[in-house]
């Protein structure tokens, strides 16, 4: 297929270079071979190869050839281009050539590393490069746009993760939203009683940081609200926030819990979900003692004013300062920040799910989170491990890996739970004197001070039992296990079955994505992984991006981790939003889309094609134009317009004709 | 009929954020699949346009592949709705021309998914095994190739 454009192309001066990247390619592809091929392609004046393009010594092989050469355009058969290609671009702009003048040929992901043998791969290697060669030619120069970032950063989640995100963020002075869905932040850390291995009081060390998060000038502190939609782009996003009715005017209440008192209600009608479903809260409560903001909410569900319009009110009549608001409506609040932290955490795995450990069904069978509640002194039982008779256990049985490394449930490891059982193994005995017994597959400490603490349990006489726990029942066979929970389990280093009959399980849950992860990560626009944790864009290299710039990710939003990596994480989120915001501005790839008027014939088709609103039709002329600005770059009405008048920069119709044509031609 | 030494060629569509990425998954975790894709890296699978296609059928291949994000995972929102709509315009299409449906595949796989890239590859190039080259100028009057070139001309597969 010949285009007009090609005439003007004659002039076209080709270098293309083959990367060894080590063995990584060249062991599978014989990169000689192919640069003598590539040298006999059209418009190419040099071809040559290099242990490492993309080293200095290979970019200045790229630089120096364009320069002597007088190159047009350079062809890098390397990895993929999400990895090298904006390198490649800078050396070719660093030589005095437009960058986008270079064109990736991926050869290492898509066939060093996939392909069976040496021949297959050369073979493929040629047909890329050859595309490459073809598309190439059509380039044309093109420039960024730079766009301005907006200043405010947005942090959803106020766990650990979003607290130490926004304190960060604060600290920089960075005006910054913290948005919460619960009535206070301080997420499953709140809920815990000591932090391993140092065995520090959980909220000794997070309380401080949460009255810093409300105290801190430069952060709007949103509990009870969740974002709805997210709209714009990396460094200008407009996000709108529900703010759900709390029924007591925050402005007004100054938490002093009088109307909680004051409630008709003497005792506690709901389920509390701080303390894990172990106590009743009354319908207007406040979640813990430290609550941030300390705020009252109202449970419109239980209240009986607000579900059935009648009560005596005791709490109104309780509040000096009128703080009850029986009439707040939700609300929704437009924000425009240019940053977004995703820290929106975990749920724990539902013990439910497997039957064979009683769980819901037999007394005295608990998930770790509900024994970590009761060991808390202001917990449910006042500090006390009790079974549901009153008394303290007099043994023990923690099962590991409940959820987790199960093929039926989550393959993966939860990162945590050795650790937190053996916290809670220690907090046991400390709390109770008991018999414990911990059922593992594989004991998983590392860490600083992690494997020190598993040797501190090994000689406080806890009891370690290595296998998987096959059930837990109440049906006795001998008068010891009389009235108590045996745990079967298979014993792997003696190697025999065991019955171990004891007073109480706890079931060491693993962690899961949060239910409605899904539905979050497409508010936000990015990805999850096959278990639903949210996708980083590089594993190793970008942790803490997202495949969306501007959107970061902290905690176990994105999988599993401790306390420790969790902060150490938020830390990192922050620190790339921070370059990105006093950066000052975020360079835009130039895909976009234009019109050419004198083609279009005005058909509208494009027009609802746009996801973005960036087309409209000029009705003076009667042709559609597009919005540069607004315009993503994917190219859906380009492919549509029937009269081909749109085209996308750097993937123009002709660019991809000559890139099917050169992978299918030569080859 | 059946040859077991041909090789079918394979153009392949892939979307720059879900499939694309799951190939390169494919590639840093070493999977081995079958050699006979070429992947022609778009922004979005909505940017296909059906020409793309016709285009890869007329010079040489014997099949294409198109990969984008699962509905409603799709980075500009609902670029892949589109090219759903439109790959199942036009294997009818491409089936009244002569040219079996089953050459044209339309897969959805996220950029987790580097075993579906794949499974999918491998099952493809099976499948255009069994099928046998693609020889337009076998394909019965009016001439295939000129067929696809009024189609081409007339754009209305939109």
């Amino acid at each position: 297929m010949i285009f007009p454009d090609q005439e003007a192309n004659r002039d076209v001066r080709i270098g293309v270079y083959i990367c060894h990247c080590g063995s990584n390619i060249a062991g599978k592809v014989d990169v000689q071979d192919v640069a003598a091929f590539a040298q006999g392609l059209p418009n190419v004046v040099v071809s040559t190869t290099y242990k490492f393009m993309c080293s200095d010594p290979g970019q200045e092989l790229i630089q120096n050839d364009i320069k002597e050469h007088q190159l047009t355009r350079v062809v890098v058969a390397a990895c993929s281009p999400l990895m090298h290609e904006t390198t490649f671009r800078k050396a070719a702009a660093a030589a005095g050539l437009n960058p986008f003048y270079v064109q990736i040929a991926n050869i290492r992901e898509h066939v060093s590393w996939v392909t069976a043998t040496r021949d297959l791969a050369t073979e493929k290697a040629k047909a890329m490069i050859a595309a490459a060669v073809e598309r190439v030619a059509l380039h044309t120069a093109l420039e960024r746009k730079q766009v301005d970032v907006h200043p405010d950063a947005l942090v959803v989640g106020g766990g650990i993760a979003g607290i130490h995100a926004a304190l960060t963020m604060a600290n920089a002075g960075k005006k910054v939203y913290l948005v919460e869905r619960d009535p206070s932040i301080g997420g499953h850390m709140a809920q815990l009683d000591k932090t391993f291995p140092t065995l520090d009081c959980s909220a000794c060390i997070l309380t401080p940081k949460m009255t810093d998060v409300k105290g801190h000038p430069n952060i709007t502190l949103w509990a009870y609200s969740e974002v709805t939609a997210v709209e714009g782009f990396a460094g200008n996003f407009t996000v709108t926030v529900k703010r759900k009715p709390r029924y007591v005017n925050e402005d007004l209440c100054v938490g002093c819990d009088e109307c909680i008192e004051g409630c008709v209600f003497k005792d506690g009608r709901v389920a509390d979900e701080f303390n894990a479903g172990l106590s009743k809260r009354k319908p207007i409560y406040k979640p813990f003692p430290q609550a941030t903001p300390s705020t009252v909410v109202i449970d419109p569900e239980a209240c009986l004013m607000l579900s059935k319009g009648k009560c005596k009110q005791g709490c109104v009549e309780a509040c000096e300062r009128g703080a009850l608001d029986f009439q707040q409506q939700t609300r929704y609040e437009q924000i425009d920040v240019g940053a977004i932290i995703l820290a929106t955490g975990y749920q724990t795995f539902d013990a439910g799910r497997m039957p064979e450990y009683g769980y819901g069904r037999l007394d005295n069978v608990l998930t770790s989170l509900e024994v970590e509640r009761m060991v808390t002194s202001s917990g449910p039982t006042d500090g006390h491990i009790v079974c549901k008779d009153g008394t303290p256990p007099k043994s023990v049985g923690i099962v590991h890996c409940v959820g987790s490394r199960d093929k039926k449930h989550n393959a993966y490891c939860s990162k945590v739970c050795c650790m937190y059982s053996l916290k809670l193994a220690h907090l046991i005995k400390e709390h109770t004197g008991a018999d414990v017994f911990n059922f593992y597959i594989d004991m998983r400490t590392p860490g600083k001070g992690y494997d020190e603490f598993y040797d501190r349990l090994l000689n406080e006489g806890v009891q370690f039992v290595r296998g998987r726990v096959a059930e837990v029942t109440d049906w006795a066979m001998t008068p010891e296990e009389e009235g108590k929970l045996v745990i079967r389990a298979e014993d792997t280093l003696i190697g025999t079955a065991r019955r171990i009959p004891v007073d109480m399980v706890v079931l060491s849950v693993g962690l899961e994505p949060q239910a409605d992860a899904e539905e979050v990560r497409r508010i936000f626009n990015i990805g999850c992984g096959k278990e639903g944790w949210f996708m980083e864009r590089h594993p190793k290299l970008a942790p803490v991006s997202t495949f969306t710039d501007g959107v970061f990710v902290a905690g176990c939003c994105q999988g599993p981790k401790d306390i420790p990596d969790t902060v150490a994480q938020a830390g990192a989120a922050a620190a790339e939003a921070l370059a990105m915001i006093d950066k000052g501005f975020v360079e835009i790839e130039p895909n976009t889309a234009s019109v050419d008027a004198d083609l279009c014939s005005g058909c509208k088709t494009c027009l609802p094609l746009c996801p973005f609103t960036a087309i409209t039709r000029n009705e003076d002329q009667g042709v559609a134009q597009i919005n540069e600005a607004l315009c993503k770059g994917c190219g859906t009405c380009v492919a549509a317009c029937p009269s081909g008048a749109i085209q996308q920069n750097l993937f123009t119709d002709e660019q991809i004709y000559q890139e099917i044509e050169g992978v299918l031609e030569y080859v | 009929m059946f040859d077991p030494n041909f090789e079918p060629r394979i153009v392949a569509f892939f979307c720059n954020w879900c499939t694309y990425t799951a190939s390169d998954l494919a590639g840093t975790s070493r999977m081995t699949y079958a050699p006979n894709t070429r992947v022609i890296r778009l922004m979005c699978s909505g940017r296909l346009n059906p020409q793309f296609v016709l285009a890869a059928f007329r010079q040489g291949a014997d099949g294409v592949l198109i990969g984008g994000c699962h509905p409603g995972d799709c980075h500009y929102q609902e670029g892949n709705y589109k090219t759903m709509r439109r790959v199942e315009l036009l294997k009818r299409m491409v089936e009244q021309m002569g040219i079996e449906p089953q050459r044209l595949r339309l897969e959805w796989i996220a950029a987790s998914e580097g075993d579906k890239v794949q499974r999918v590859t491998n099952e493809m190039v099976e499948q255009i095994k069994q099928l046998g080259p693609l020889n337009l100028d076998a394909i019965p009057q009016p001439e295939a190739g000129e067929q696809l070139e009024a189609v081409a001309a007339a754009e209305g597969v939109a």
